[in-house]
């Protein structure tokens, strides 16, 4: 079975992604999680969660384009110079 | 004297050369482990083992006036005082998780025995040593378990124990050695005889090759190098 582990470096920190391995069971990978992840102090607690266990989703249809939705939104640079330059306030 | 009829020096280093040596054994499959994060998680009980050994090997080395490192590598081999069980080399995998097994559930009670003496030196580092224990004994115990759930596992393991269990009844003392029995004859899946323990203060011809490949870098270095 192969492991992922989420490294919790802070309490009161998100936990994240650290690294996988390999290990025949959740025991094996109790002891295999602390010798890897945590036996430096360089974490305070660890999330050892089976790969199969993780729902993993990488497609999202954005077949109407609807740009809003983002978060990196959509350019209104250009409109903004518009309205500046109808309502006499374009700086520089 | 303590209860045991030693001093405490004296009890300190069995502990510390059964540590050491244990350690070293151990320290052997590092890189040829079955996979590679047993290897490193084998690896680093050693280093743990070795560890305990060192704290050990210090509070003896007060009471003896010398230090840790001296009585580490430089005593001659009728000095070393570790049970003959650590002594043995056995690279196979099966061997080595029975010798851990063994090991682990002796020093288990041992450690008990030590935490509850008066001397509150002796308790504190049984009690700080226990701490990394519990994950030695996790580790041994869930090797243990996946041997012997399938029948060649359980083969390689059953012969593994015979071969070692008189040696593994010479690592305690008379009145710790029946719960030893008790707990192990409790836990595996076959019988096990009534034989004579192989008890510390004989070596096995494997500790004299150890020893000499383990102290080669200090006997090449002058004395009072420094690292």
């Amino acid at each position: 079975m192969i492991f992922e582990v989420f490294r919790q470096e802070r309490k009161g920190q998100a936990f994240m992604h650290g690294g996988s391995f390999h290990a025949p069971n959740r025991e094996f990978a109790d002891a295999y999680a602390r010798e890897f992840y945590a036996r430096r102090g360089e974490s305070v607690a660890l999330w050892v969660v089976p790969r199969e266990e993780i729902v993993e989703i990488d497609e999202f249809p954005d077949e109407f384009d609807l740009k809003y939705r983002r978060v990196d939104g959509y350019s209104i640079k250009a409109r903004l110079k518009e309205a500046r330059e109808r309502a006499g306030t374009l700086q520089g | 004297m303590n209860a045991l009829g030693r001093s405490r020096a004296e009890l300190l280093l069995e502990l510390a050369d059964d540590e050491l040596i244990l350690g070293w054994r151990n320290s052997e499959w590092t890189g040829i482990a079955p996979f590679l994060e047993e290897d490193v998680a084998f690896s680093s009980i050693a280093q743990n083992e070795i560890g305990h050994a060192r704290a050990l090997y210090e509070l003896a080395a007060r009471d003896l006036g010398t230090d840790a490192d001296s009585l580490a590598f430089d005593r001659t081999l009728d000095d070393y005082r570790c049970a003959p069980l650590v002594e043995l080399r056995r690279l196979e995998w099966a061997r080595t998780i029975a010798r851990h097994w063994l090991y682990e559930t002796s020093d288990a009670i041992r450690l008990d025995a030590l935490k509850a003496s008066s001397d509150p030196e002796v308790v504190g580092l049984a009690a700080k040593m226990d701490r990394e224990e519990i994950y030695h004994r996790m580790h041994a115990e869930m090797w243990l378990e996946r041997l012997l759930a399938t029948d060649e596992g359980r083969r390689r393991v059953e012969e593994g124990v015979r071969e070692l269990w008189p040696y593994a009844l010479g690592v305690l003392d008379d009145e710790l050695r029946h719960r030893f029995q008790a707990i192990v004859r409790e836990r595996l899946p076959f019988e096990l005889p009534d034989v004579e323990p192989v008890p510390r203060g004989h070596h096995e011809a494997e500790l004299e090759e150890l020893l000499g490949e383990m102290t080669v870098v200090r006997r090449s270095a002058p004395a009072g190098a420094q690292w």
